[in-house]
């Protein structure tokens, strides 16, 4: 959709016109230049300068507006025939909200899901004791080793064993239940994560659009690429190097470890 | 043990807690990056230090370098526990003088392990 628009608005060759405007300038000099009329090829020269700016300018306002098109048109709703709505209310502001949510609903969901285990775990560890416990006294009862007093009580633990077995359990199932309840985050914050990765897509889309038109500007213009935008590039690049980026998705990467193992043998082969 | 966690998701920094707790150390305190986390350390008594790497504010690297350019916690031990991956990061980290590096996510056998060597070593 965005890149339709931007099609028509930025595609057309605008090097055209100003080439067809300086072959006829340069024509125009060179019969002046040869009648010996200075003066007027000054002006003339002072009028394709003026040109070339002119053409700089414009190209540099079609690149900005097809710049600020692109991000505005991933507002869904917006009405293209009326003027572009305002940045604030494009998809782009919208992601960010939305990944925001993508957070806030993924630490709910674990905190959640922490919550039940602390709640669960004391429940099936002092089941698990109990059991053990009374699984001894059962051996000494099968040996024969118990007295009746002990038995009486053994009987009473046995009697509320089994009611707090069958409490216990019913909870340890509605904890369980729950942490399975809970994982339903994956699935929302799963579509918003789509509909991000697809923004994100055709932005890029239409970035490439405009980087290819920029590259247009340059070579007519003659607008050198300077020198220090290398270096900076190279020094950008150096800093990606050691910049904190998050998890690393592609573990197939060559400046990247694979898991623990090879953290441990690059730390070890440093002397650690 | 008095250990600082310091992490940017309360979540991670719960389950470090957790695991920290199953193995022994009940007194530990949290903070959520390091321009929290290093008036804490200046001003508490703290044996051990476990950072996440990427944080706002002031990432954990950074706060591995002010830890051990300050005088009084230049020997603090300090253990790493970061989704951060690449080689040049692990080395930078070595550089800075980290004790230990756990990549996330991880195990709890893992974290039990890095944590044991760094006492053995420290003593």
């Amino acid at each position: 959709m965005a890149s339709d628009i931007m099609a028509s608005e930025i595609i057309v060759d605008p090097n055209a016109v100003f080439i067809a405007e300086l072959k006829e300038c340069a024509k125009l000099l060179t019969e002046k230049l040869q009648d010996n009329k200075f003066e007027e090829a000054s002006v003339l020269i002072q009028a394709m300068t003026q040109s070339r700016d002119r053409h700089i300018f414009q190209t540099v306002g079609k690149l900005t507006r097809g710049l600020h098109n692109a991000i505005v048109n991933f507002h869904v709703d917006a009405d293209l025939t009326k003027e572009p709505p305002k940045i604030e209310d494009s998809d782009i502001h919208d992601a960010s909200t939305r990944l925001g949510y993508v957070i806030e609903l993924t630490q709910k969901a674990a905190e959640k899901t922490m919550d039940m285990v602390d709640e669960a775990s004391p429940i099936a560890s002092n089941l698990g004791q109990e059991a053990s416990v009374l699984r001894s006294e059962w051996a000494r009862l099968k040996n024969r080793e118990i007295t009746a007093d002990e038995f009486r009580e053994l009987y009473h633990r046995v009697d509320s064993f089994f009611e707090q077995t069958s409490i216990g359990s019913e909870r340890l199932n509605k904890s369980l239940q729950d942490i399975v309840l809970e994982q339903g985050f994956q699935d929302l914050t799963g579509q918003v994560l789509k509909r991000v990765i697809g923004l994100i897509n055709e932005v890029e889309k239409d970035l490439v659009q405009l980087v290819l038109m920029a590259s247009q500007v340059e070579e007519i213009t003659g607008l050198a690429k300077p020198e220090e935008d290398e270096h900076e590039m190279e020094e950008l690049i150096e800093k990606r190097k050691h910049e904190a980026e998050g998890p690393q998705i592609n573990k197939a990467k060559d400046n990247v470890v694979s898991g623990q193992d090879e953290v441990d043998d690059l730390l070890s082969s440093l002397g650690f | 043990m008095k250990i600082l966690i310091v992490d940017d998701f309360s979540t991670m920094r719960r389950i470090i807690k957790n695991l920290l707790r199953d193995l022994g150390f009940s007194n530990t305190h949290e903070a959520d990056d390091g321009m929290t986390a290093l008036p804490m350390l200046k001003s508490g008594d703290f044996q051990f230090l476990v950072t996440d790497w990427n944080m706002p504010g002031m990432t954990g690297i950074d706060l591995l370098r002010a830890v051990r350019a300050d005088e009084k916690l230049a020997t603090l031990p300090v253990l790493m526990v970061t989704a951060e991956a690449k080689r040049d990061q692990i080395i930078e980290a070595a550089q800075a003088g980290v004790n230990g590096y756990v990549v996330k996510p991880f195990t709890a056998q893992a974290l039990k392990e890095k944590i044991e060597k760094i006492f053995d070593r420290v003593g």
